[in-house]
């Protein structure tokens, strides 16, 4: 059995008084697609953050590829981790955001080229030439030259995705990539990522699209008050657990998508 | 109205406004880079430092500029800072508007999304990296109104310097008005040379506007 690509043991973290994550054990294997629902508030979006440790845990581990993030073990304790190892080790790990993030002062080509000057050291002419291919990619070559605020938000998203993509990391985290979308615009952003996981893409993916966990996932995990409650195939979180909470979260979101 | 005095007149009032620019521009430059320095500063999480600028901005802040001004030049030689007069008046000027710039950087650097940030931390950016091609020019974009307008408001501050003997347009304007007794005239004069001053400042302040948003015009659109 080869290290996954995530490992989460007993992770934890709290705002203040306000335990979010209260003990998360979570395995993510390379090439695997996971994704992460529940009730808003649960801690999922938390759980997502601490993975490239842009939000600190509190106790516990997560390993990418074996290797604590955040932190050290050492004889003398647990020390952070200090922030040019912090950034290597981020730049392995592709993030897309709920709201895109793109820079708004950068056209879309700017946007996934600039990560590949700064961080990845290219020529602008290498870097340009990967962004136009990345860009291509997800459909957007003829918009490489359009700043952010004139794309419409599926093409928002796609270049956010392409921007992560282009620094060709080792796994993908998807924040709620699609909750800021009009629905129309939905399957374009889905499809790109449904690609993607087609190519053997490690990614750990926090939705509320339920149909495309249900086509596209590996395994879903149901995360309630800061823990995983239930998780396995699509197929048993759906249909065949009777984990209270989830079937009750699951009749929810039924209820609000019946008309 | 006697146009012969204000032609006789015209080279020292000439003269008189050139070291205004000068010294209003230089002044201004200082003021910026001193307050985009605080402004920065404040951003480390060091507390005793950032407590002590802080201090300095609310000081300079809350004293008139004529005081502070007058300390630094009258007071400056008992603490061996001889400065001349016009230094006096460039390091006064960039002294008191570092205050409001900070505060001005201050306020860019908030409106800075924090998606944005995360987002260019996520890729592994260096803070430095993050700092000049994230936060600066959008920061830079949420501050150039209120940079452009302290920098008009400090155009006419430069009158202030008179008063210690610098030879800038308004010490030209009374030295004109006393030996001439043309009260109204130079103050005529006066507003001419300032308001041509402040056109010429908050026209370059929209053009500065216009190229610091052009992403977000019409012709990014295809740009």
């Amino acid at each position: 059995m080869s290290v996954p690509a995530i490992e989460m043991r007993d992770v934890t973290k709290a705002f203040g008084a306000l335990a979010v994550l209260r003990g998360v054990d979570l395995v993510v294997d390379r090439s695997e697609v996971v994704c992460l629902i529940g009730p808003s508030g649960s801690g999922k979006s938390t759980l997502l953050r601490c993975v490239n440790f842009i939000e600190s845990y509190d106790a516990g581990d997560i390993r990418i590829e074996g290797k604590l993030i955040g932190y050290h073990d050492g004889s003398g304790g647990r020390r952070p981790m200090g922030a040019r190892e912090l950034r290597e080790m981020r730049r392995e790990i592709g993030m897309v955001f709920q709201h895109f993030n793109l820079w708004p002062h950068m056209s879309a080509l700017r946007n996934v080229a600039e990560p590949l000057r700064r961080v990845r050291g290219l020529s602008s002419t290498e870097a340009d030439e990967r962004a136009r291919a990345m860009l291509a990619r997800v459909g957007l070559i003829d918009k490489a030259d359009v700043y952010p605020g004139y794309l419409s938000g599926g093409q928002m998203q796609r270049a956010a995705i392409a921007r992560a993509l282009a620094m060709q990391p080792r796994l993908m985290l998807f924040d709620e990539p699609t909750s800021a979308l009009d629905p129309e615009l939905v399957g374009e952003v889905l499809e790109v990522m449904r690609s993607l996981a087609a190519e053997g893409m490690t990614m750990l993916i926090v939705t509320h699209e339920m149909g495309f966990a249900a086509h596209v996932a590996d395994r879903i995990a149901f995360i309630d008050a800061g823990r995983i409650v239930e998780q396995g195939p699509p197929r048993h979180v759906f249909h065949e657990s009777a984990e209270p909470r989830l079937r009750q979260f699951l009749q929810t979101y039924h209820d609000r998508n019946s008309f | 109205m006697s146009f012969e005095v204000l032609w006789r007149y015209m080279p020292s009032l000439l003269g008189g406004f050139g070291v205004t620019v000068l010294c209003w521009s230089l002044g201004a430059a200082l003021g910026l880079v001193l307050g985009f320095a605080i402004a920065l500063l404040n951003r480390l999480r060091f507390a005793p430092l950032r407590w002590l600028l802080q201090a300095c901005v609310e000081i300079i802040r809350g004293t008139p500029f004529l005081m502070q001004l007058f300390l630094l030049y009258a007071g400056g030689p008992f603490i061996g800072l001889r400065l001349s007069a016009t230094t006096a008046g460039v390091v006064g000027l960039g002294l008191y508007s570092s205050a409001y710039f900070a505060e001005i950087f201050r306020g860019g650097f908030n409106a800075v999304p924090v998606g944005l940030v995360e987002a260019a931390i996520s890729v592994g950016m260096k803070p430095f990296d993050i700092l000049w091609r994230v936060m600066f020019p959008l920061a830079l974009v949420a501050a150039i109104p209120a940079i452009v307008n302290m920098l008009i408001v400090l155009s006419k501050e430069t009158v202030v310097l008179s008063i210690i003997t610098v030879p800038e347009l308004m010490y030209q304007m009374q030295t004109m008005a006393a030996e001439t007794f043309t009260a109204f005239d130079s103050i005529f004069a006066m507003a001419i040379f300032y308001w041509l001053l402040v056109e010429a400042v908050s026209r370059v302040g929209r053009w500065l506007e216009l190229r610091v948003t052009a992403f977000m015009t019409e012709k990014a659109r295809t740009a």
